[in-house]
């Protein structure tokens, strides 16, 4: 068994595009479920908008930057287009409008009515030529031994951590500002800051919107690596990984997108790593199968997770003092 | 601690919907109901400017939803009030607490995850720092600095100083009372309504407690409060409101509305009873 593989394979995984983009869509979710107590279940939508409006804009013959831009005005006016509705009401109506507006984007995305500007279940590919041709790091491969990443991969790798850097600055600035303090407020409980003057429907769409725009380059991240958008991969699912970076960071730490990023994209390859070495030696006899790993390495980081959830219900990062203090 | 009647309630008429010299707060033909219950009907009611006032009445009376509706966090059928002039009926809680007429809350609403001292910066009025691009252009921290001072002052006369870096989630009950009055001092009320400011609080914390709903009044602001104990009504009101089945029954000085055969039979006597806490 290659332990060294498997721990460097993790390792790339842990610092690679996925985990930056993963990280920058927590870091959105942050903002509005860890600071703002709100329940966005369609945060896969916000992402499915960054990556369309990047690809959908480029295939039209316009910029990549302006691609960006359009991804995130497009996730600015689904925040206002699902928060003014439902922000009025109690929290479980966002979580059930987003959830299905996440769905009804992907259908639209997929169905022929859009095939000509979004490419249908065929989706658009090679559209993000325009930021690898502006990559000034030399041809060559870069790292120690077999961790290492081609010049192509270390751009975008960079690229990712950099956006993730320049949002936690930013929601490190708006969290211990007043502003932030409001957000908090609203969500502990939003019938006292409304008492003491808050417009609390305010706050939440504000908040809503924010999270949702930083989402959108999550996506668009997602895109620009694979330089493909494809509908059927803007599934509910990716959602809940988002949430599983957070919790497992700690929600309402300004770090926990990073910790939880690292540490659940290591993890995954990790037990992927080892059942498959483990399965070529052998080791597993004939119960399990190749095809069988990748379901059981998840019902694996699920397990984990499920004891990290008992043992450290706060998150990696969060504080015990603040998960007991009791909510009278 | 104040026995004898605000000076400017003297020759005041002893009955529901009195007029007053000075009204801070009219209420007119506010009406809630809830299906077939009439929760709040109130015809005309005054409150005077810069006294305490007491709202009593059995459980059930509508004393509580009255607040609400006045504070903007339900909603009136009918009617309309206005307070200092201004008409408020319509108007969301946030802007009514803008106004200037603040409330708290009969089960208290200290934000758990918030230190004691943010709470009391949070209450602050008119924060550029609340504004999105405020916070973002860092302009906010003078004015943060002057906040942070008057909220330590009145943390100090509460006597929550000790407390100021915890979580308002470790407190007991009695000091959530006393940062809940105090917070919402921070929010510079020239009307405050507290619900029920003695309910769970232990005999020892109760005497501070009026203590400084009398101070509120000496600096100038109007109290207007919910209460069951009869002795902290007696001691510390100017003028008593009686509400039963969300109408007004009597009003009156403290002694006065103490001797109303009609109070006593609608509250007083059922209390004797053991009914009502």
């Amino acid at each position: 068994m290659d332990l060294v593989k498997i721990l460097t394979d993790s390792l790339r995984a842990a610092v690679g595009v996925p985990a930056a983009a993963y990280a920058l869509a927590a870091v959105g979710l942050n903002v509005q479920f860890g600071y703002t107590g709100l329940l966005n279940f369609g945060h896969v939508a916000f992402m499915m908008l960054g990556a369309y409006g990047t690809a959908v804009t480029v295939n039209e013959g316009g910029p990549l930057w302006l691609g960006l831009l359009v991804g995130m005005g497009a996730a600015a006016l689904l925040g206002l287009l699902l928060g003014i509705p439902t922000l009025r009401l109690r929290a479980d109506y966002l979580a059930i409008v987003t959830i299905a507006a996440a769905e009804i984007l992907r259908l639209v995305a997929r169905s022929n009515a859009a095939e000509g500007l979004t490419g249908g279940v065929f989706g658009i590919q090679a559209f993000a030529d325009q930021f690898y041709d502006i990559n000034p790091i030399p041809v060559g491969r870069y790292g120690f031994g077999s961790f290492n990443f081609s010049q192509r991969q270390l751009w975008v790798i960079l690229a990712g951590w950099a956006a993730v850097a320049v949002a936690l600055l930013l929601l490190t600035a708006l969290m211990r500002s007043p502003w932030g303090r409001v957000l908090r407020a609203i969500r502990e409980d939003e019938d006292a800051a409304r008492s003491l003057g808050k417009n609390v429907f305010a706050y939440k769409i504000q908040s809503l919107v924010l999270g949702g725009v930083i989402g959108s380059l999550a996506g668009a991240l997602l895109a620009i690596d694979t330089q493909a958008v494809n509908p059927d991969t803007f599934v509910s699912i990716l959602t809940f990984f988002a949430y599983t970076v957070l919790i497992l960071g700690g929600p309402g730490r300004v770090l926990a997108p990073i910790v939880g990023a690292t540490i659940f994209w290591f993890l995954l390859q990790f037990t992927d790593g080892l059942l498959r070495e483990a399965l070529d030696a052998g080791f597993l006899g004939s119960f399990i199968e190749g095809s069988d790993i990748a379901a059981i390495r998840f019902a694996l980081v699920g397990l984990g997770l499920m004891l990290l959830m008992a043992l450290r219900p706060q998150g990696i990062l969060g504080n015990r003092e603040e998960l007991l203090t009791d909510e009278r | 601690m104040n026995g004898k009647p605000h000076s400017a309630l003297e020759g005041v008429a002893h009955r529901p919907g009195t007029s007053k010299p000075d009204p801070i707060l009219v209420v007119e033909e506010t009406r809630r109901s809830f299906g077939g219950l009439r929760a709040v009907d109130v015809e005309h009611l005054e409150v005077q400017r810069g006294a305490i006032t007491a709202l009593i009445g059995p459980n059930g009376a509508g004393k509580t939803t009255l607040f609400n509706v006045l504070t903007g966090f339900e909603r009136a059928d009918a009617g309309s009030w206005a307070f200092d002039g201004t008409p408020l009926q319509g108007r969301r809680a946030h802007q009514i607490a803008r106004a200037g007429m603040v409330r708290t809350f009969q089960l208290t609403k200290a934000l758990a995850r918030l230190t004691v001292l943010d709470n009391m910066l949070l209450a602050s009025p008119a924060q550029r720092g609340e504004r999105f691009t405020g916070a973002l252009a860092q302009s906010w921290r003078l004015q943060e600095e002057r906040n942070r001072r008057q909220a330590q002052e009145l943390l100090e006369r509460f006597g929550l100083t000790a407390l100021s870096g915890q979580f308002a989630g470790t407190l007991s009950g009695g000091q959530r009372k006393l940062l809940e009055m105090a917070r919402s001092l921070m929010a510079g009320p020239r009307l405050l309504m507290l619900d029920e400011p003695m309910a769970g609080v232990n005999p020892a914390l109760r005497g501070s407690l009026l203590e400084h709903i009398h101070g509120i009044k000496q600096e100038g602001a109007t109290v207007v409060f919910i209460e069951h104990d009869m002795d902290v009504v007696m001691g510390i009101s100017d003028w008593v409101v009686v509400m039963a089945e969300g109408r007004l029954i009597a009003e009156g000085p403290p002694a006065a509305v103490g001797a109303d055969p009609l109070v006593i039979d609608a509250y007083l006597g059922r209390r004797r009873g053991g009914g009502t806490t």
